[in-house]
């Protein structure tokens, strides 16, 4: 009764890797945090941390209108974001109890001290140029902002790799850098679409610049997954994953190309955002399908063990009882 | 401290800030005298208090359990596997009906008539692991390290955020829907405190379950192994006895008949805060990697 193989639904390149299970069912829980709720979280995290540091550039290139769309989309994405984390819980009422220890070996906790400073950073700034109250202060807060904005913009890669997921966990090299990427890439597009076109010329780079961090940190985390990647690859995470590709590279080349139009940048920006929010439900989709699949957990620890093995082998010259 | 995320820890509790404490307690579930009977399931609903888990048939065999979750702190799994050679009876020292010797034509196998299937049965159960991920993850500090060494949530802290859930990597620990916080296993703290038995152990008839000092109970299951291996059951294996494991050992370890897949357990699990300074570190490249490519977006050309 220990079925051998379980893939479902696409065709395999590879034959399939021959495990047993327990009636095919999973070894690790499913991950049990909801959509859309926490893969719109990792989008708004990013694109909000991009924002905090496009928004500061802007201030010191004296480029008032991008410096109040960074300015804006930073505040609102960590608002929007928080809302998302909290509506996430299991006990919304109890938010605040992630306050309550700092850890390390945490990053929810360590995110949550990300998390709560940038918010009120980018509120103040933000609140700050819209209302002309306490200039010197909003300013300063844009700079705290800005600095926490790349650790907003990344530690949710480690949130997602700090788990026995196994696409995610192997993956744990890589995934910052794309989660990186994706959100310079988005706050650049959201900036693209919202700013006049005159003052988008740093949205424009940080965008370009993100997307093929993005694009590239992916095919090189896939390569090295190998096997573990087909989540990423197939089946229903895998088309998220091609599609949010395809919309990154829509909004590379729309950017590169129209220079000038106002419609052909603002349609860039969209894509570019677009494809930074559906990579992040791709990337989640895809560690459910990796948690479901048992066939993920156990071959390859049963590889590890066999090349353990045989590491003994050759370093005793005779196999270990 | 060192080995404080992984490798082996000689005292657990010590590294969780126990100046003193009693000896780390825990489970050794010897399956090769599982009979399947699911006490220890009935017993600690029964005691903690678990809400009922649905009454679904779920044709996995006898199991309609399925697997350990919110609700289900013991899983008895019920594997009927075919065999290619035939049959061979071995006395495994269940307590039988007849006179010493008699059992041997009574296997399970063959006293069901199944020859040519193999039948195991194993009560599972949190690991307590000495380095526990859903401890490590956990943003509240609501799962915590007992003084005897086990993992526990306080329910009163846990605020539902799911981190433990696809931290573990025995896939133990889940959140309950109707409630919205996680519950698992709690090695009967509340019976611990008062020197009583945890109550799967107590109610399991055939001593599969064995719950001790666990520096006692290891030695107890490489007696039992030797004995075993001795009798010819090749198969038999311990699985979280070793202290160098990918987990430094787990509190609650098992006699297992097969390989830990067929059961449903991970071959080999590794707590992923063994690679959280190389997470941690890719993560801080990222970071100063996109704030390069900000400043990067401002050089040259103003606009």
């Amino acid at each position: 009764m220990s079925p051998k193989g379980g893939g479902r639904g696409d065709r395999l390149m590879v034959p399939e890797a021959e495990f047993e299970s327990y009636y095919g069912k999973q070894i690790i829980k499913t991950p049990t945090w909801k959509t859309p709720d926490v893969p719109l979280y990792l989008f708004l995290g990013g694109m909000a941390g991009g924002s905090a540091l496009l928004a500061e550039g802007a201030a010191l290139q004296d480029l008032p209108a991008l410096e109040k769309v960074a300015r804006g989309a930073a505040a609102a994405g960590a608002g929007l974001g928080t809302v998302a984390l909290v509506h996430d819980l299991g006990r919304p009422e109890r938010f605040l109890n992630m306050l309550r220890v700092f850890k390390p070996t945490s990053p929810l906790s360590v995110g949550s001290f990300i998390l709560a400073p940038f918010a009120a950073f980018s509120t103040a700034a933000f609140g700050s140029m819209v209302t002309g109250w306490f200039p010197r202060l909003g300013r300063l807060s844009g700079v705290g902002a800005a600095a926490f904005g790349p650790p907003l913009a990344t530690y949710t890669a480690a949130l997602f790799a700090n788990t026995a997921v196994p696409i995610w966990h192997e993956g744990h090299r890589e995934l910052p850098f794309v989660f990186g990427g994706s959100g310079a890439a988005a706050a650049g597009g959201l900036a693209m679409m919202l700013a006049p076109v005159e003052q988008t010329g740093p949205a424009v780079r940080m965008a370009l610049a993100g997307a093929a961090l993005d694009v590239g940190a992916v095919e090189v985390m896939n390569h090295r997954l190998g096997m573990l990647a087909e989540p990423y690859e197939q089946g229903p995470s895998g088309r998220l994953m091609k599609a949010a590709r395809a919309l990154t590279a829509a909004g590379a080349g729309l950017s590169v190309l129209g220079r000038r139009s106002r419609l052909v940048r603002v349609a860039a920006g969209a894509a570019y955002v677009a494809g930074s929010v559906t990579l992040r439900f791709g990337i989640f989709e895809a560690g459910l399908a990796s948690a479901r699949d048992p066939k993920y957990t156990v071959v390859p620890q049963k590889e590890r063990i066999a090349a353990r093995e045989a590491a003994k082998v050759t370093s005793t010259g005779s196999p270990t009882p | 401290m060192a080995n404080s995320l992984h490798g082996p820890l000689d005292d657990v509790q010590a590294d969780a800030g126990y100046d003193t404490h009693p000896p780390r307690m825990g489970f050794f579930t010897d399956t090769s005298v599982c009979i399947g009977c699911k006490a220890c399931e009935v017993a600690c609903k029964e005691w903690n208090e678990v809400p009922d888990d649905g009454y679904a048939l779920s044709g996995m065999s006898y199991d309609n359990t399925q697997a350990l979750g919110a609700s289900t702190w013991r899983h008895v799994a019920f594997v009927e596997k075919p065999m290619d050679t035939p049959l061979t009876t071995t006395d495994l020292g269940l307590p039988g009906m007849g006179p010493p010797g008699a059992m041997e034509s009574d296997d399970q196998g063959a006293a069901s008539g199944d020859a040519g299937v193999r039948w195991l049965m194993s009560s599972d159960v949190c690991k307590h692991c000495t380095h526990a991920a859903c401890l490590d993850v956990c943003p509240t500090g609501s799962l915590f390290r007992t003084e005897f060494g086990t993992v526990v949530v306080q329910p009163d802290i846990c605020n539902g955020c799911g981190y433990c859930v696809p931290a573990c990597p025995y896939g133990v620990i889940d959140l309950r829907k109707e409630d919205g916080r996680a519950f698992k296993c709690t090695l009967c703290y509340d019976r611990l405190k008062v020197d009583e038995t945890p109550a799967c152990a107590k109610a399991c008839p055939t001593e599969s379950i064995q719950f001790g000092e666990l520096s006692e109970l290891r030695e107890r299951a490489d007696h039992r192994l030797a004995e075993l291996h001795e009798k010819g059951v090749d198969v038999a294996r311990l699985y979280g006895r070793d202290p160098d494991d990918g987990v430094g050992g787990d509190g609650a370890f098992f006699l297992l008949l097969d390989e830990p897949e067929v059961y449903g357990l991970p071959p080999d699990p590794v707590v992923t805060t063994r690679d959280l300074g190389s997470i941690w570190k890719h993560v801080g490249a990222a970071a100063a990697t996109l704030a390069g490519l900000g400043v990067a977006s401002f050089l040259g050309r103003r606009r």
